[in-house]
């Protein structure tokens, strides 16, 4: 026999809504998500909680538990005091479907954006040889699980929505940062990255790393890489002052369609098949 | 005939409370505002103050190295022709304060702090509109990788100043005093600081795609990696000793104490 707990949910659709009041027994050993489900088969039939593997791997139940972003499987109920009221909101950051579940579609448009891995073509399928230390930076990153926790705590876009079409958000400039670190890939995203992915909004503050369940250090491995990486081809003067006398042309990715960040004519000489004539490191 | 209509409209949650968070997320920026306060109030002051930074052989790092015409007898190069009553320490302070105003956890520590963007996570920052490091001044926060080089000159720099402070104050060589170890320990701990930065990181090897193809700057890339995790200790320790340096020179100068000669 477990005890009553104090729980807070947001109920709501379209954005209206309100916090309800509930007590839930748990048991001993229970994370949020369970105590969620207990509501939702013993007062609130029609509670919508979208949860999938309950292991902490999928990704899916991610919402807000006394105001900090967190997986629902994650989160063990022993955190709490036993007469605590225990708040629990949908993400703030995406569009609410019904009661915590999010509409997070925004995520999946930014992905298609990325230009894909793009191998040498001149290199033979099987051919391309690479060595652990050369992919071990980017395997980190694979950690992911796609929570959008990282997406949903990045000020940038929590507090001003208005900026969600400029910026991709941490998980996805992370995602640039795994293609432009791998050996085999030969495109060029590093213009992109802060023209038509915002990089330059990131401001470090490293709530994405706090947030993070699979603990992905996103803002020292991933972000601050990329954004030395744009230095080194947009804001050094020396790597300008070299290529001018090498006479060095970036091939840098096509501009993202849709985008509008005014840099199209300065680099429609550079428009060339991503894979030839980049400088290989 | 089937009839068609659009899905609702959607929108966030409309929750009015700036946060929902419930544990202290103020206190690690009110510390962070406090101490980096504490620390450009004193830093400033030193810095402006122009007397007190040198006591043979010792001279501060926030005035090394002297190169005014001004400066105290024997203490810097009187290079550069200089206003008496202004301070040197303006001729060089712009590098390391560069190096530290853009260094990576610095900005963290008072975006947070002072500019409350955000002040913690999942906390509603209070400005209307964000920008964040597109636009001047901000963008100046690319200059990192240069303030890094310049840091460098300046550890160079401290470094001989340490070597030198095993001398008396006559200037004759094989002396030692506690004055010597502390400016060994400032130097230690400012080459350890920039050591750790990312643009350091980002230098040394960060920048390769194939790590196989360059084995010693792998090397180069994992120490610095191993250090840069520890930044942020190293940022605010390497602050802290700075400012005792300063004052432990001033206080001996001004003949508050002695410094204590070992050999």
């Amino acid at each position: 026999m477990g005890n009553k707990v104090k729980l807070r949910v947001w109920r709501g659709d379209a954005g209206k809504g309100d916090l309800v009041d509930y007590e839930v027994e748990s048991n001993e050993g229970e994370v949020v998500l369970d105590v969620l489900h207990r509501l939702q088969a013993t007062q609130a039939g029609d509670l919508a909680v979208r949860w999938n593997c309950k292991a902490g791997k999928c990704g899916s139940c991610s919402m807000e538990i006394n105001g900090r972003p967190r997986l629902g499987c994650m989160t063990r109920m022993s955190l709490f005091e036993p007469d605590e009221t225990i708040t629990v909101t949908p993400m703030r950051t995406f569009p609410v479907i019904r009661d915590l579940v999010t509409d997070v579609s925004f995520n999946f448009e930014k992905a298609r954006q990325i230009p894909s891995f793009t191998p040498d073509p001149s290199i033979g399928l099987g051919e391309f040889r690479m060595q652990q230390v050369d992919v071990q930076r980017s395997q980190e990153f694979r950690k992911c699980i796609e929570c959008f926790l990282c997406q949903n705590v990045c000020h940038v876009i929590r507090d001003h929505e208005e900026n969600m079409p400029a910026y991709a958000g941490p998980r996805f400039l992370m995602r640039i940062a795994e293609l432009e670190m791998h050996p085999a890939d030969t495109a060029d995203r590093r213009e992109i990255a802060q023209d038509d992915f915002g990089l330059g909004m990131c401001n470090i503050t490293k709530c994405c790393t706090e947030v993070c369940p699979e603990n992905i250090h996103i803002t020292d491995n991933a972000l601050i890489p990329l954004k030395e990486r744009v230095v080194s081809r947009k804001y050094d003067p020396l790597v300008w002052l070299g290529d001018k006398i090498t006479r060095r042309v970036h091939q840098d990715t096509q501009k993202v369609p849709g985008k509008s960040s005014g840099h199209g004519a300065a680099r429609s000489d550079s428009r060339a098949k991503p894979g030839r004539g980049r400088h290989q490191r | 005939m089937t009839q068609v209509t659009d899905a609702p409209a959607r929108s966030r949650a409309q929750i009015a409370a700036k946060t929902l968070r419930k544990d202290q997320w103020w206190r690690q920026p009110a510390v962070n505002a406090t101490f980096l306060g504490i620390a450009v109030i004193y830093l400033t002051w030193a810095s402006l103050v122009n007397n007190h930074y040198y006591a043979a052989p010792l001279i501060s790092p926030l005035y090394s190295p002297c190169l005014a015409t001004t400066c105290t007898a024997h203490a810097g190069f009187s290079w550069i022709p200089w206003v008496a009553g202004l301070t040197p320490a303006i001729l060089i302070i712009w590098g390391p304060m560069g190096f530290r105003f853009t260094c990576y956890y610095y900005r963290k520590a008072y975006y947070r702090a002072f500019w409350q963007s955000p002040g913690a996570c999942a906390v509603r920052e209070p400005h209307a509109k964000y920008t964040g490091e597109t636009r001047f001044p901000l963008i100046l926060q690319n200059a990192h990788r240069y303030f890094f080089y310049v840091a460098i000159i300046f550890n160079l720099i401290l470094t001989a100043d340490a070597v030198f402070a095993f001398r008396n104050a006559g200037g004759g060589w094989g002396h030692m005093s506690l004055g010597t170890i502390v400016l060994i320990v400032n130097a230690g701990l400012l080459w350890l600081y920039s050591l750790s930065c990312h643009a350091c990181r980002h230098v040394t090897g960060g920048r390769l795609k194939h790590f196989s193809k360059h084995p010693l700057r792998y090397k180069a890339w994992t120490f610095v990696s191993r250090l840069n995790a520890q930044h942020m200790q190293l940022a605010w320790i390497s602050l802290g000793f700075v400012c005792f340096t300063d004052l432990y020179i001033r206080l001996v100068s001004a003949g508050v104490f002695h410094n204590p000669q070992f050999f």
